[in-house]
């Protein structure tokens, strides 16, 4: 065959490979948001879901969402983010380093739904949490510890190493070197793999199925004392997120409008991460310009 | 201070298995230029950061003898640190920090606990008018220093070196990654500082090592072969080696 029809031939296929894939998410965001826009109002957001009657809203999932997703964030960020910084810039390599490694490999690759067995045996029942937001926010963590430290080793891994020099050559010590050149240049990459991340938290379910539960109780969102059982702060209830919401609405509803509330509660959903992920690189980007002084 | 800043004897490295330096000693003199010149991978880069012990960043490397830097051997009880604040070192590739063009140069300071705003704005002065790049960045300190060209970066960087009152710069091949202009500028730069630092200086370019040095060490496959003043090496060399490598027989 001549070169230049493979030159043609290779070309269209990258090409079709791109349309098909921007195709899928195209078709899928436009099912999911033109079914979904239409149930989305104020009183959708801002009420309680109803169990059998028509009408239910979505209010106390949403919350719930956004509560486990900044306790996971709280456990994960910090931990993944100091455990990213030691497997980039202190472990020697070796024995323990490639056990470190391995660990974090098998840990991301965990299916869902094993983390949220795990959760449940070791954070509901060993540990007594019960079905809780905290319990929930711990097997996300376990969920999503990998993928922080992953972002973390590789945007400090991809400053160049003449930079490092630079730094350690004037005098100054590893640790100061790490914080305010090593650190700074990669926040934009692991701010952005953080954000990300949330999105991915945001939607999980399988994993909170077990251990954050299927249901709410009844909130007072007047009360917010932690320590009260009806506070919307109690990080010992039980609490349903939107994700979850859907799968239940969807597996086990007995409303009339089923339909309804899991398409609204899907674009909510959607809209969300897509907020979450579009964010990302603007709050990137933007960090990444203040940094690095004006142009 | 005696007449020497380094005084090397019987340095030995090992890069693993491989012995990159065999037994090389030498006295690198107080504020004088002086050039290491050799061909490829015959130990001169190494030799460098062997004066700042920048080589230490290589894992597996070994060494033996003494380097004594101002009378104090760097090899036994001295902190890398406090060795490289009073030696520069400028890399074979401009490599300013993604930052402002004044946050680069006040850098080291900073961390050495210099806040004084005026204090700050005074080094940055000093040490761009020292670097010879004052003129060029005055008006856009607080631009970022990767928007300049190559050359301009290198300069930043010696100002950087320049800014944390050291008193021996190393440079490792300086202009190598520099055109023309640019390298005239830096040569006439090392010229310069030479009245108030020690400067050692690798370089590719035989040329350059006899316009800018009063010494000049040749290295071939981890061997000192010759050192002396710039003048007798280029025009009445001792050894066979060096004369080969000199008119351009080899490397």
């Amino acid at each position: 065959m001549n070169r230049r029809i493979s030159n043609n031939i290779a070309t269209s296929v990258f090409i079709l490979c791109a349309v098909v894939m921007i195709a899928t998410l195209v078709y899928l965001l436009g099912y999911i948001l033109t079914n979904g826009f239409a149930e989305i109002d104020w009183s959708f957001l801002s009420s309680n879901s109803s169990s059998f009657q028509e009408g239910g809203g979505i209010k106390n999932q949403l919350w719930n969402s956004f509560y486990i997703l900044m306790m996971t964030m709280l456990f994960s960020v910090p931990l993944g983010v100091l455990g990213g910084i030691y497997l980039a810039e202190y472990s020697k390599p070796g024995k323990i380093t490639n056990v470190i490694r391995t660990s974090v490999e098998v840990l991301s690759s965990l299916p869902s739904i094993v983390v949220g067995m795990f959760g449940l045996l070791v954070f509901v029942q060993y540990m007594g949490l019960g079905y809780s937001i905290i319990a929930g926010a711990l097997a996300l963590t376990v969920f999503n510890l990998p993928v922080i430290v992953r972002v973390t080793e590789d945007s400090i891994r991809s400053i160049p190493l003449k930079q490092k020099n630079a730094s350690l050559a004037l005098g100054i010590t590893h640790w100061h070197t790490v914080k305010t050149v090593l650190v700074p240049a990669a926040f934009p990459g692991i701010l952005t793999g953080v954000i990300l991340s949330a999105g991915r938290v945001f939607g999980e379910a399988a994993a909170l199925l077990f251990t954050a539960g299927l249901s709410t109780p009844n909130l007072n969102f007047t009360n917010w004392n932690p320590f009260e059982s009806t506070s919307p702060l109690n990080p010992f209830r039980s609490a349903e997120t939107l994700s979850v919401h859907i799968w239940k609405v969807n597996s086990q509803g007995i409303m009339p409008d089923v339909l309804e509330i899991a398409n609204g509660s899907a674009a909510v959903l959607i809209i969300f991460v897509l907020i979450f992920n579009l964010s990302a690189r603007i709050i990137g980007g933007f960090i990444f310009a203040k940094i690095s002084g004006k142009k | 201070m005696g007449n020497y800043s380094y005084e090397v004897e019987n340095l030995n490295l090992w890069y693993g298995d491989n012995q990159a330096l065999f037994e090389v000693s030498m006295k690198i003199p107080y504020r004088e230029v002086t050039a290491i010149i050799g061909p490829s991978g015959c130990g001169k880069s190494t030799f460098l950061k062997m004066l700042n012990r920048m080589v230490e960043m290589i894992p597996k490397v070994r060494v033996s003898g003494t380097i004594k830097y101002n009378g104090n051997n760097i090899l036994e009880n001295y902190r890398a640190e406090e060795l490289r604040t009073n030696v520069g070192m400028v890399f074979q590739h401009p490599n300013p920090f993604p930052k402002s063009i004044y946050e680069n140069v006040i850098y080291g300071v900073r961390i050495q606990g210099i806040r004084n705003k005026k204090k700050l704005d005074e080094i940055v002065e000093k040490s761009l008018k020292q670097a010879a790049i004052w003129d060029e960045v005055k008006d856009r300190l607080h631009t970022s220093a990767t928007g300049l060209s190559g050359g301009q970066q290198q300069r930043i960087c010696i100002a950087r070196a320049l800014a944390v009152e050291p008193d021996v710069i190393l440079m490792d091949e300086p202009t190598s990654a520099l055109d023309p202009i640019s390298t005239l500028k830096v040569e006439e730069l090392i010229h310069d500082l030479k009245d108030k630092y020690t400067i050692v200086v690798v370089t590719h370019n035989m040329q350059q090592a006899s316009r800018i040095s009063d010494q000049t060490a040749f290295f071939l496959n981890g061997d000192l072969v010759e050192f002396d003043k710039t003048d007798k090496i280029f025009s009445n060399p001792m050894d066979k080696r060096t004369e080969d490598y000199i008119s351009g027989k080899f490397g």
